[in-house]
């Protein structure tokens, strides 16, 4: 189908492309809810199977990293309010600016994600043959924080009692087997996750150009707006991931 | 190019239509007209049919006798697998909506195109991708976990090919999903003045439905693949018991989108049906309200029914009363739309074309495939017959005998839409026999198996049940006949068919009062929708005699 202006030759009005695309991705979140709802669930039914080892996976993640990504997360989700809203009421010098910010946000987030990835590598919390629970506490890096050692220990020999009482080698095999559930989990969803910010980036990009060039004014705002949900979309999908993975279960560090 | 009926002005295709306005492999694989791409899923899906359709003759072939001398155990694990992957994945899923649905929907509805063009040209090559893939497993070994990829043998102990086929099937799903979504938004927001909710034709209402199913189930057996192969390819455990997981809630997953999935292949076949039995009986459909809120009522319960696959896997018995139960309410608007198109018959005028043998062949077959649903989800039952070759029976009267039987009676009935041209009538009434007497003959005996006792997916089978087998396997070599059949004279047809004219059967839907193949933009003018679907009596243009309407102008002699 061909173009007239902004109109493709399918429809007949501008509100109607309008309408159809937002109704579009509307039907296409709902999917991704559906996509995402099939590994929450495994996670749930996993949770509740091996709640204790679940909670010893959850207490190492870093939580000072993960609130900050919370955070930097939901500033990326203001500002791509205020792009919509730049685009609406035809801030053509504001709106990318505000796509900009959103997208050096959306990289800081998945900057830190990867310093947190990096993380998880060096202490062996990744699933497969090294995965070793108690990696950390028997190596520990010069820089880590005693305190914060001590807690990790205390929390696995706690762990440990409840798995399998009186059996300690085979409480380590068990908990070591039911956490690595919990980081292929972790990784599954995070990954999944991060791999929608990628896309939304690479939206962003492209959006962020066309904007330079003018092309979105209070008439013609549809790409802006959808994105917008997309984006909106992918960060509510975070704050659920950042209350079941890293704070079920949290004891105060 | 011309033709003369023998009591009408020559007929002429259209000078210019949507197959001669451009030409060149470039114009078919970058185009985005529905109607294009409509024939690109059908070159595909007919493609894998025949794949599929080769897997179940090399089944059929080894069971002839008892102690099967043609595959070895392991590769008629392989043959069985694989002619399931490639028929429910690639062909009967995308069948009717992908080919039918998207040659038909923007017509009926008075469209230019579907909503998103383009998005329905990337989901056929998700398709082509996803199909490559699953190729590429099936000539490098093939696979033998059967379709329904069961953990912990698909993602540990199986030998086979089995992560492409995962990731084949996981890539196809998104062209499903894109599918059902584009058709959901059509429906919202591309109807023609005039063309309200109630207006729609049912073939409309029952892929809406689809659609729904379409969104809501694939992405679930998406993820849930992807964590199989992820586990598969890098020794993760979400679903293997040795390390933790869960096997059965894979199958919880796998059957939440695989069975409404089985809706997905028939609700498309009950939409051809509701538009075959108005036409051929010149009568409005009876019940119009109802067949169109059942489509929707078995989307809905379609999805409450999944552990019905799982009786025997030690689930809470309060739970498989409570899931038996829901089955037994599917049966609801099933049987609502059976007797509502068998009272549309009643004080018919019936004529016996091609399409409208289908249709007959559609309700004898969906009837039994229905009711042995019935007995299936009935729990003592159930126990008796599971995983035996009762099952196997009941599934193909309902994916064949119904969905397969709704495709040809559609691919039929529009021929000459999608050509411009007749397909020989003769020959495919005859055709349509042939499939009919085949079918049963292949699946009605494994009923019997089955309630004997003999399991599926086994190699070999005690002597005694031989005959049932040997009738089966004859069965399936006519069913090949009427299969290939129609694929020949229909190929031959779309040449050097007899020029159909726009409306020949005539029947009322939109899609008839455009010319036959329609233009590239569909109407010259968007239509103005006035009258209600399948309403013969308001319609002089369709120059039918109306016994008590005056305005009705009588000038085909055929009736």
């Amino acid at each position: 189908m061909h173009r007239t202006g902004e109109l493709y030759g399918q429809f007949k009005t501008l509100e109607q492309q309008k309408e159809t695309a937002t109704l579009g991705m509307w039907i296409f979140l709902v999917t991704e809810v559906l996509f995402f709802g099939g590994m929450f669930l495994t996670y749930t039914v996993n949770r509740h199977m091996y709640f204790t080892a679940f909670g010893v996976g959850g207490n190492m993640l870093d939580l000072r990293l993960g609130a900050t990504n919370t955070v930097v997360l939901i500033a990326s989700s203001f500002t791509m309010a205020m792009s919509v809203w730049s685009a609406q009421t035809n801030r053509k010098k504001l709106l990318p600016l505000c796509l900009i910010l959103t997208l050096v946000l959306g990289c800081a987030f998945l900057g830190i994600k990867y310093v947190e990835y990096k993380q998880k590598f060096d202490h062996h919390l990744v699933p497969g043959h090294s995965f070793d629970l108690t990696y950390r506490i028997n190596h520990p890096a010069p820089g880590d924080d005693p305190s914060e050692l001590e807690n990790e220990r205390k929390e696995i020999e706690d762990a440990l009692r409840t798995e399998a009482p009186g059996n300690p080698q085979q409480a380590l095999t068990a908990l070591n087997a039911h956490a690595q559930l919990y980081f292929s989990l972790y990784f599954g969803n995070t990954g999944v996750h991060a791999l929608h910010m990628v896309v939304g980036a690479g939206l962003l990009i492209w959006v962020i150009k066309e904007s330079f060039k003018g092309r979105f004014s209070a008439s013609y705002n549809t790409p802006i707006e959808i994105i917008g949900l997309y984006w909106h979309f992918v960060d509510i999908v975070w704050i659920y991931l950042f209350a079941l993975l890293y704070l079920i279960n949290r004891h105060p560090v | 190019m011309s033709t003369t009926t023998s009591n009408g002005p020559a007929l002429r295709l259209p000078e210019k239509h949507y197959l001669n306005a451009t030409y060149g492999i470039r114009s078919w694989l970058l185009t985005t007209d529905h109607k294009r791409i409509a024939l690109l899923y059908l070159a595909s899906v007919t493609f894998f049919f025949f794949i599929g359709g080769f897997f179940a003759m090399m089944i059929r072939l080894h069971l002839l006798t008892p102690s099967g001398y043609l595959l070895s155990a392991d590769a008629y694990n392989r043959m069985f697998t694989m002619h399931g992957v490639a028929m429910i994945f690639f062909f009967l899923i995308p069948s009717i909506p992908a080919v039918l649905g998207n040659f038909l929907i923007p017509l009926m509805i008075g469209a230019k195109d579907l909503a998103f063009p383009k998005i329905n040209l990337l989901s056929w090559y998700i398709y082509i991708v996803g199909g490559a893939f699953t190729l590429y497993s099936m000539v490098t070994g093939g696979l033998d976990t059967g379709w329904t990829f069961y953990t912990p043998l698909s993602t540990v102990y199986s030998n086979s090919a089995v992560a492409p086929a995962v990731v084949g099937i996981f890539i196809t799903g998104f062209s499903s999903i894109l599918t059902g979504l584009n058709f959901l938004v059509t429906v919202h927001t591309m109807r023609a003045p005039g063309m309200t909710w109630f207006r729609l034709p049912l073939f409309v209402w029952a892929h809406y439905a689809t659609s729904v199913v379409m969104i809501l189930g694939t992405p679930v057996v998406a993820i849930t693949l992807a964590l199989a192969g992820m586990e598969r390819l890098f020794g993760l455990g979400f679903f293997n018991p040795a390390m933790g997981g869960d096997p059965i809630l894979f199958q919880h997953l796998f059957w939440f989108y695989s069975h409404p999935a089985v809706y997905i292949m028939i609700l498309p076949a009950m939409g051809v049906i509701s538009e075959l039995i108005p036409t051929f009986a010149r009568k409005k459909l009876f019940g119009y309200h109802f067949v169109a809120a059942a489509s929707l009522a078995i989307a809905v319960i379609g999805f409450l029914v999944w552990t019905h696959h799982m009786f025997l896997t030690g689930q809470s018995t309060y739970a498989a009363l409570a899931f038996s139960f829901l089955t037994f309410l599917v049966a609801i608007p099933s049987a609502v739309k059976t007797f509502n198109w068998t009272a549309t018959l009643f004080g018919g005028s019936i004529s016996f074309d091609t399409p409208m043998l289908y249709a007959f062949g559609f309700l004898g077959l969906f009837l039994i495939g229905g009711l042995t649903g019935l007995f299936l989800g009935c729990l003592g039952i159930d126990m008796h017959v599971h995983d035996t070759y009762f099952v196997v029976a009941h599934f193909h009267y309902i994916m064949v005998g119904g969905a397969v039987m709704g495709y040809l009676g559609g691919l039929h009935f529009w021929w000459p839409k999608i050509t411009g041209r007749m397909y020989p009538e003769w020959l495919a009434r005859i055709a349509a026999l042939i499939l009919f007497v085949g079918f049963n003959l292949t699946f009605f005996p494994q009923f019997v198996l089955g309630y004997l006792g003999m399991p599926r997916r086994y190699h070999v089978y005690p002597p005694e049940f031989q005959v049932y087998n040997v009738m089966s396997t004859a069965g399936a070599s006519i069913l090949a006949v009427g299969y290939l059949l129609p694929m020949i004279y229909l190929t031959w047809a779309a040449f050097y068919g007899k020029v159909a004219g726009e409306n020949p059967w005539p029947a009322t839907g939109l899609e008839w009062k455009t010319p036959s193949p329609p233009p590239t933009e569909n109407f010259e003018e968007t239509p103005v929708v006035t009258w209600d679907a399948y309403d013969f009596h308001n319609r002089p243009d369709l120059g039918l005699d109306v016994p008590g309407h005056p305005a009705a102008v009588p000038t085909h002699g055929d009736d």
